[in-house]
């Protein structure tokens, strides 16, 4: 049967954009309406250590001012990476301080509003049925004949990743575990490897030790004369166009209230005294 | 559930798509019936982003795209923010690494065209533009729906790229396989289950859509 082609491209033509691209125009125009939304949020970067702490200090700040705090987390030296790329957040919180100090030396941050917030600690962590009786046998527990994997963040940039090499070289152990070590890209990530199983033990962050999901296993607290302290430090970033907002925050941060918060998440707020084991 | 990281993956995935159709058919077109003895390269270009991992295409992006790369420098000096970390950027990270989703089908569609239909076309008088709408786009329609379907479902799966580039910002640049990443390092695994679940459902609708119409269970193009 034959039509004429006039006919043939008309109705080629209303397929094309009655039944294809209509639909998909209306369906990119309802996304890109959707999507644009105001941009007045604080932007935080925080390390992973402080997964647990910093939801709870945000929502104890945004009850009281009612500013939107979103907080995005991952390593210290990844943050570093970007903000020198041009990330665009307004606070950093860093694992370690000489992250921070470099952006200042760059001057990326603001030597001024450099605060340290907290002193983290490692822990030896294991999950609940590993029976390596960490309390008893410490680092030691790590050279148990079960264990075949042992997680620790990346020492390359990841702070927990560099304090957990400091402290097996200086019990003499890390000739004889570094064969058996999966790196995390941050101590999140450690964390989740060693909580889910994927390494039977691992060295993390006590505040992330203590957090719902890991707080029934087995920990041991590592003593802080084994690494460099972990000092945490908070920066402004320079190019933040939230000056007030952040300064705001920072404030708070300082205050009684965020310390209380801190401790309860095992961060400590005074300088740890040498051999010290308890938080 | 988080909506708004799907949402954000749908509209990247959507912008991306729907650029490469465009940028990809007179590159696909031209890659088909050249006779340039030298079109290999530009192919091997095209096919590059299949073999190189994300993150040297996210390298290279975050170099060229933050505040101290060339493309970078540019765009804050015209819009006061570097290209690194926005949805602008990822779109064009996500053109690079999709590209070769969009220009394969379409050549091999060109390619598989009768000559004689071009040729008796020409002979009748049509300009190479009404041949290109007339004869070769409508005889293509499921190249075309296959370039269009794989750049989305491959964008929307997209991570390294996203990971290195777009600095996890919620509503701009966390997707939906960031937010993924997000959840099991937080170890919020029923969040981050009901986010790949749905990923995984739409990732096979997406492929099923893509087999039944080069398999022809279906035809968009009405039966003659």
């Amino acid at each position: 049967m034959h039509r004429n082609a006039s006919t043939r491209f008309a109705q080629n033509f209303q397929f094309a954009h009655g039944r294809f691209l209509r639909p998909a125009a209306l369906a990119l125009l309802c996304l890109l309406a959707i999507s644009v939304s105001a941009s007045q949020e604080l932007r935080v970067a925080a390390a992973a250590d402080l997964q647990f702490a910093m939801k709870d200090l945000a929502a104890s700040y945004e009850a009281k001012t009612k500013q939107v705090v979103t907080i995005i987390y991952g390593s210290s030296g990844n943050f570093f990476t970007q903000i020198q790329n041009g990330a665009p957040f307004d606070l950093f919180f860093s694992a370690d301080i000489s992250y921070p100090q470099k952006l200042i030396d760059a001057g990326l941050a603001e030597r001024p509003t450099l605060y340290s917030y907290a002193f983290g600690r490692l822990v030896l962590w294991a999950p609940p049925d590993s029976h390596l009786n960490l309390a008893v046998k410490g680092l030691s527990a790590l050279l148990d004949p079960q264990i075949t994997k042992i997680a620790i963040a990346n020492p390359e940039h990841a702070p927990y990743g560099k304090a957990a090499v400091a402290a097996l070289q200086k019990a003499g152990l890390y000739d004889q575990v570094k064969s058996k070590f999966v790196f995390g890209e941050n101590i999140s990530q450690t964390a989740q490897f060693v909580q889910s199983g994927s390494a039977q033990i691992g060295l993390i962050a006590l505040s992330l030790a203590i957090s719902p999901a890991m707080q029934n296993g087995e920990r041991w607290l590592v003593p802080a004369d084994l690494h460099p302290l972990l000092e945490q430090a908070v920066v402004l970033i320079s190019a933040s166009k939230n000056n007030a907002a952040a300064a705001s925050f920072l404030d708070f941060v300082k205050s009684a209230e965020s310390k209380t918060i801190l401790a309860k998440y095992g961060f400590t707020t005074a300088q740890i005294s040498a051999g010290e084991t308890k938080p | 559930m988080n909506l708004q990281a799907l949402l954000l993956s749908v509209r990247l995935a959507l912008t991306v798509a729907l650029l490469l159709l465009v940028l990809a058919m007179p590159l696909a077109y031209w890659l088909a019936f050249t006779k340039w003895r030298g079109k290999f390269l530009l192919e091997s270009i095209v096919a590059l982003p299949l073999v190189l991992p994300p993150t040297v295409l996210g390298f290279y992006a975050l170099i060229l795209f933050g505040s101290r790369g060339t493309i970078g420098k540019l765009w804050q000096s015209l819009f006061g923010h570097p290209l690194a970390f926005t949805f602008t950027g990822l779109v064009l990270a996500s053109l690079l690494y999709s590209l070769p989703f969009a220009v394969q089908p379409l050549i091999t569609s060109f390619e598989s065209l009768d000559r004689r239909l071009l040729d008796a076309s020409s002979t009748l008088g049509a300009s190479p533009g009404r041949t290109f709408l007339r004869i070769i786009l409508p005889l293509s329609w499921p190249g075309l729906v296959s370039a269009f379907v794989l750049s989305f479902a491959h964008t929307l799966g997209e991570f390294g790229v996203v990971l290195m580039v777009g600095g996890n910002l919620p509503g701009i640049t966390r997707t939906v396989s960031i937010d993924i990443y997000d959840r099991v390092q937080a170890m919020d695994y029923s969040g981050a289950h009901r986010m790949a679940l749905l990923l995984l459902v739409i990732s096979f609708a997406v492929l099923a859509a893509v087999y039944s119409i080069t398999r022809r269970v279906w035809s968009p193009w009405p039966a003659r």
